[in-house]
């Protein structure tokens, strides 16, 4: 065993991690909304320089030739520079939609057909319909749909959409199952990011913020409700890698089931909570729209619908202790 | 990253799997948890054998007669020899884990050359005098004073969770040698011999109502100035130098324990009649259950990345604070659903209705011990949110 990040995944985050600072800024993110569907094209771009869409596609097919476990390490980055866009489905669909890996057709999903909502509809180049049977590809522009003027997530426009119709098949059931199961692996590793971004943000405002003559950070009750997120976060990743390197060393499939499932239950949790306390430790202005905190929340809450939602992995549990 | 064993590792895993399956079945039934003399039997007998086949100090260096092993293959036969159900450390804990390595690091040739291999062949069994009522953690405020008389110390004190004291031959003895000095540089560690006139112990009863730990008190115990491990006054840092030993492997079977109750807890509700159905049927049930299973899982790679830590740095990092804290939660929240899984079946100890493998009674009220024991979880959230989070330190 020897489960700690080796000296290029260090090198990948610290690297990711400082390109996001400038090109997905805070500022940078919120303006992000102007764009059309909510997507900066020239942040994708950025994204696919750095090899973000083709991480795990093959050095001969013009990929990075990395694996899964390296692909949550680059998620977590995305998740906690709350990165907008339909990044995880554009990554997914890098090998099979051309442009995707290249950052030039963005590629956004949904489940089922009928009376779906769907992120980022005026943004994507390519809509991917994941059901039972298989994944169709619709072409984005075709789809016809309602803009819902108040999305949860101000970074995440949606439509409400009748129908999803026409398309062509591109991938059978198996395909589809790939798609939900790293599609929930990788939600988990953003919501690892999204609180370890939060717990950041609070922590920082704790060592700043002073009342009753000190710094708040000096409280037991601010340090035991920060103690808890780290360790939760902490917890969280440590399942979100391993289920990673399970898919890339070939764990029997229920191996890899479970492990998917459980660190999604806990990453959403993980976030869920952070996010709460980094509006908590902020105090009124945390329940402001100025800060980034509510972003942290609205964005964990979204992707905990996606990819069959974290309700999919609690039965996916439940089957595992059957 | 990886979590899949390395060829040696295999070979280190199938040796011991083959040895297990082979010695397990042999052994005698577990004795009787208020029986201290049949337990230290049992327990010694068992350190025995582990010492006859070459797993006795797995992770203890080779020229200390330990086995040497990597972080990695600790962690391979822990969790074997926990999924094969072998007898726990009991007895031998403290001389294996704690006073052993403490002599490894800071102990006389003399001193090494007489304990090390009574701990390893299961002859000599250790207890820790560290805690006293009014030393708990805040530690370093330990009061048990030591007065030195020519070549002995004279010792008056009370300690306190002297686990296994009544079963112990030596014991690995804080002392305050200097009132007068700041706290953590008057204190000095010693051997103390348990036959040495002076030591009265007292059981005390847990809520289990097992007497699982003692008060013992120290009135003028006469301990050789040969006994002492390090300087006199630098007792602290020798009991801090343990720590450095720590892989983060303290609670391993704990923690495969916990989720073995799952997947029972899970066969047990399939059994279990509810209403028109079975209480397997209870979605919130479920849900509770595939959330513990969640936490365990997630705590087992924590375990693995903590252990991995310590394998390339020497040191496991912040993974052990992390763990402790979060499994205390769990095993609380693991005792309660297992309790209304068991309803009536939970009035009284030892599973009267036959329903589990184990005594779910004795888990759920031992979940009380975990975020006390070993650092408490309110000390735990300090040490993170001072050490890791870097906000201001209290003291």
């Amino acid at each position: 065993v020897d489960f700690e990040l080796d000296a290029e995944q260090v090198a990948l985050r610290d690297e990711l991690r400082r390109l996001l600072a400038t090109s997905c800024s805070s500022e940078s993110r919120r303006a992000a909304i102007a764009f059309p569907g909510g997507v900066d094209r020239g942040l994708w771009r950025t994204l696919s320089g750095v090899g973000v869409f083709a991480l795990c596609q093959q050095e001969s097919d013009g990929g990075v030739g990395l694996g899964m476990a390296d692909a949550t390490v680059v998620f977590e980055e995305l998740g906690r520079a709350l990165v907008p866009g339909p990044v995880i489905a554009t990554f997914l669909a890098a090998g099979v939609i051309d442009g995707a890996s290249t950052g030039t057709n963005v590629v956004g999903v949904v489940e089922g057909g009928e009376r779906v909502v769907i992120e980022h509809l005026d943004g994507i180049d390519t809509l991917i319909v994941v059901d039972a049977d298989g994944v169709r590809r619709v072409h984005a522009r075709s789809t016809r749909g309602t803009v819902l003027e108040r999305p949860l997530d101000p970074l995440t426009p949606v439509h409400l959409v009748e129908s999803v119709a026409g398309g062509e098949p591109a991938g059978d059931a198996e395909v589809a199952a790939r798609w939900r199961r790293d599609g929930a692996l990788l939600v988990a590793a953003m919501q690892v990011g999204i609180g370890a971004g939060a717990l950041e943000m609070a922590v920082e405002y704790a060592k700043q913020r002073r009342q009753f003559g000190r710094v708040i950070g000096f409280f037991q009750a601010l340090k035991h409700l920060l103690a808890d997120a780290l360790a939760e976060v902490e917890t969280a990743r440590a399942a979100v890698q391993a289920a990673g390197v399970e898919i890339d060393e070939d764990a029997a499939a229920s191996v890899v089931a479970r492990a998917v499932a459980g660190a999604r239950i806990l990453a959403s949790a993980a976030a869920e909570h952070t996010a709460n306390t980094c509006i908590q430790v902020h105090g009124g202005m945390g329940f402001t729209w100025e800060l980034d905190a509510h972003l942290f929340l609205k964005r964990s809450l979204l992707l905990d619908t996606q990819f069959g939602g974290v309700e999919r992995s609690f039965e996916i549990m439940e089957a595992a202790l059957a | 990253m990886r979590l899949r064993l390395t060829d040696d590792e295999v070979v280190f895993r199938d040796a011991l799997r083959a040895w297990l399956a082979n010695t397990l079945p042999a052994l005698p039934p577990a004795p009787d948890p208020n029986d201290w003399t049949a337990r230290r039997a049992y327990d010694t007998a068992w350190q025995r054998r582990l010492f006859d086949a070459g797993y006795a100090g797995i992770s203890w260096p080779a020229e200390y007669g330990g086995r040497g092993a990597t972080p990695s293959e600790e962690l391979v036969f822990l969790e074997e020899l926990e999924r094969a159900g072998a007898p726990y450390v009991g007895c031998n804990f403290v001389g294996t884990l704690h006073a052993g390595p403490t002599l490894i690091a800071e102990g006389t040739p003399e001193q090494q050359a007489y304990h090390l291999p009574g701990i390893l062949k299961g002859e000599h069994v250790w207890c820790q005098g560290f805690s006293e009522p009014e030393a708990g953690s805040d530690l370093a405020g330990l009061r048990t004073r030591a007065v030195r008389d020519g070549d002995h110390y004279v010792i008056t004190g009370q300690k306190i969770w002297t686990s296994t004291a009544q079963a112990a031959d030596y014991c690995e003895l804080l002392v305050r040698t200097d009132p007068d000095a700041p706290k953590h540089r008057g204190i000095t560690w010693l051997i103390m011999p348990m036959n040495t006139a002076g030591i009265d112990v007292r059981p005390l009863r847990t809520i289990i109502g097992v007497s699982e730990f003692n008060e013992m008190f120290l009135d003028e115990v006469r301990v050789p100035v040969a006994n002492r491990v390090g300087d006199e006054n630098d007792g602290w840092r020798v009991a801090m130098v343990t720590f450095a030993f720590e892989r983060g492997t303290a609670w391993v079977s704990d923690l495969l324990q916990s989720q073995q109750i799952i997947a029972d807890l899970a066969g047990l509700a399939r059994k279990v009649t509810r209403r028109s159905g079975t209480a397997w049927d209870d979605a919130a049930l479920r849900r509770d259950l595939a959330e513990l299973a969640a936490e365990f899982d997630g705590l087992w790679a924590l375990t693995k990345r903590t252990v991995s830590q310590a394998a390339r740095t020497g040191s496991p990092g912040i993974g052990g604070s992390v763990f402790k804290l979060q499994f205390a939660g769990a095993r609380l929240r693991l005792g309660q659903v297992a309790m209304r899984l068991l309803d009536r079946a939970g009035l009284a100890f030892d599973d009267p209705l036959g329903l589990t493998t184990g005594d779910m009674v004795k888990e759920r009220l031992f979940a009380h011990a975990v975020g006390i024991a070993a650092g408490t979880s309110q000390i735990q959230r300090n040490i993170l949110a001072e050490r890791v989070l870097g906000l201001p330190k209290e003291r």
